[in-house]
């Protein structure tokens, strides 16, 4: 058969027009829950919040129960959930006029779960990944230290072990491993919970029921009656990484 | 052959020495295999004694990849038993004795799994 230039065009175009298509319409839909399960997220009523100063209650919680260390050296040290002054917790956010009571405080912060990422794609052992129920998960068995998430991570969510943690945790729990040095970790929406229905840590230990948590790919959830009645922010929207932590103000 | 004498004999000598550590095995007895001290109130381990003792580890790499990446915790065992797929929460809670148990053959061995130095070992294990 003699194909000419012309059909040959033809047929190049049409090729080409396919390949455009079925990048534009990808099978499986990523972001939201994909196969219809829950998409986990976080709601902090920052007034609440702030009610009780000082309280660390929900950060001491975590810290007991995942083995989180107290260094000595700021330098070194390894967070999950922490409180971050207003302006660098919401550097975007014009708050000339805003309640001085939120501005001066400390709000609370940990691992924004994000629907899109940063961390996970620049991990180059798959050492950390967005799960289809949208906790942002952690390997710590494969990671290698190797700090490209931290670097990524535009929340500054992820702690790198830079000293063995054993000798700094007073408490051991003995059903959750400690990690050793050379390895990064950060909060994991408590996801060795999540299969046996209970809240993370730090939502259980908030007596001013401060945290709310819940599920977000269901329309009728208290979260999301929450989203729909309240007005929400989430810090630095505009990085595009979709934070899955909301804060009411 | 050139000073063969010479030749043959330093040949001797380096066998001699490069096989040092088995002339010394075959003079000295060789280190006891190691007892290890299997539980008494659970019968039936997750699979048959053969199959653990020759690839307990790969079992408990496919319980790590199941739970942590998959998000599977509980599994049902070859011998019919539904454990959860824990280290710390399954062999351990029979297996108490660190120090009893693992150590025993690991030292044996001479491999050292890294395994303890995140995962935290059972209370009174290294007593």
């Amino acid at each position: 058969m003699k194909a000419g230039r012309r059909s040959f065009l033809k047929n190049a175009g049409l090729g080409a027009l396919g390949l455009a298509a079925s990048k534009a319409f990808p099978t499986n839909a990523e972001g939201a829950a994909a196969g219809g399960g829950p998409r986990w997220a976080m709601l902090i009523d920052t007034r609440k919040c702030l009610q009780e100063k000082g309280c660390a209650k929900c950060a001491e919680a975590c810290h007991l129960a995942h083995n989180v260390p107290t260094l000595p050296n700021p330098r070194h040290a390894v967070k999950w959930i922490w409180k971050e002054n207003f302006r660098e917790a919401f550097p975007d956010q014009e708050a000339e006029y805003f309640d001085e009571v939120l501005t001066s405080s400390k709000m609370l912060v940990f691992c924004n779960h994000c629907d899109k990422p940063p961390c996970t794609r620049v991990c180059p052992t798959q050492a950390t990944w967005r799960r289809g129920d949208g906790v942002v998960m952690m390997d710590w068995h494969r990671c290698i230290g190797c700090r490209y998430c931290v670097a990524a991570c535009p929340y500054g969510s992820r702690s790198f072990n830079w000293v063995d943690p054993r000798p700094h945790l007073a408490n051991i729990t003995p059903t959750y491993p400690t990690r050793t040095r050379g390895v990064v970790e950060k909060c994991t929406f408590c996801e060795e919970r999540l299969p046996e229905h209970r809240p993370p840590a730090c939502v259980e230990a908030c007596e001013a029921r401060a945290m709310m948590f819940g599920d977000l790919a269901d329309p009728t959830s208290e979260i999301r009656e929450v989203l729909r009645t309240r007005f929400a922010v989430r810090r630095r929207p505009g990085l595009g990484t979709h934070p899955e932590i909301f804060y009411l103000v | 052959m050139y000073d063969g004498g010479k030749i043959l004999a330093g040949i001797a000598i380096f066998l001699v020495a490069v096989l040092l550590p088995v002339w010394h095995n075959a003079v000295v007895a060789s280190a006891p295999r190691p007892e290890v001290k299997t539980p008494t109130h659970e019968k039936q381990c997750v699979d048959s004694a053969a199959v653990m003792r020759a690839s307990h580890m790969n079992v408990l790499n496919q319980w790590r990849e199941a739970v942590v990446r998959e998000g599977v915790r509980t599994t049902v065992t070859p011998t019919g038993m539904t454990v959860s797929m824990s280290l710390t929460r399954t062999c351990m809670n029979c297996h108490a004795n660190k120090k009893e148990f693992c150590d025993a053959c690991h030292n044996y061995l001479a491999v050292s799994p890294t395994c303890w130095e995140c995962h935290v070992e059972p209370k009174g294990s290294s007593s």
